[in-house]
């Protein structure tokens, strides 16, 4: 069963659309469900690549 | 031996438990770690190293997702690695079952222990979710791919 804007729906009646992006960035993918052409469920699976980086540096005395 | 000048690596940790005031500071209610949350952000929205608190504006809505996003797992006390202070959630940051159909491409992370506080803002492709989940899976906790590192 999948959880649509209809409610819960057997998977067999929906199309389903999957994608991915890949780049330095992040690694998505998302799976898409059409009932007909309307869509009816999106989710997506976001993976970070690039942290938060923050560098401390000491300074020269004299 | 000779000496060396450096930062140590144990300031750079003690930086994320806030073992040192260089400054004027706050008084610390517990000695627990503090609360995170993460908070979606629109396209349009402008989180960014100016970025000094979480707020509402610029911030998605939608069904099942509440003003301020949702707390993050955080069973990873602040950690070194070689001569790197990390710190990664321990848990992917999910936001279950929502509809958010304005576009999106940015969570904030923020310490709602001490006044929504900013921490950081993450960026991805512009996203929508349709009475689906948005999945934020966490890199491996290590020098190289923590998701906040200090060097």
């Amino acid at each position: 069963m999948i959880t649509t804007t209809k409610g819960d729906m057997d998977e067999s009646l929906l199309r389903k659309v999957e994608g991915e992006v890949d780049n330095d960035n992040e690694h998505t993918t998302w799976v898409e469900y059409y009932d007909g052409d309307e869509l009816v469920h999106r989710s997506a699976h976001v993976r970070l690549k690039k942290p938060l980086f923050t560098e401390i540096v000491g300074g020269q005395i004299g | 031996m000779a000496n060396t000048q450096a930062i140590a690596t144990s300031f750079k940790g003690e930086i994320l438990t806030a073992i040192h005031a260089l400054g004027t500071t706050v008084t610390r209610g517990a000695t627990t770690a503090d609360t995170v949350k993460a908070a979606l952000y629109l396209t349009t929205a402008s989180i960014g190293a100016g970025t000094t608190a979480y707020s509402a504006t610029g911030e998605v809505s939608g069904t099942n997702y509440s003003a301020g996003g949702v707390t993050v797992t955080n069973a990873n006390a602040p950690s070194t690695s070689s001569t790197t202070a990390i710190w990664t959630p321990s848990a992917s940051i999910v936001y279950t079952t929502v509809t958010l159909s304005t576009a999106f491409d940015c969570v904030l992370l923020y310490n709602s222990t001490q006044s929504n506080k900013a921490i950081g803002g993450y960026t991805f492709g512009a996203q929508t979710i349709t009475a689906g989940t948005l999945t934020l899976t966490m890199p491996t906790n290590d020098a190289s791919n923590a998701l906040l590192r200090v060097a």
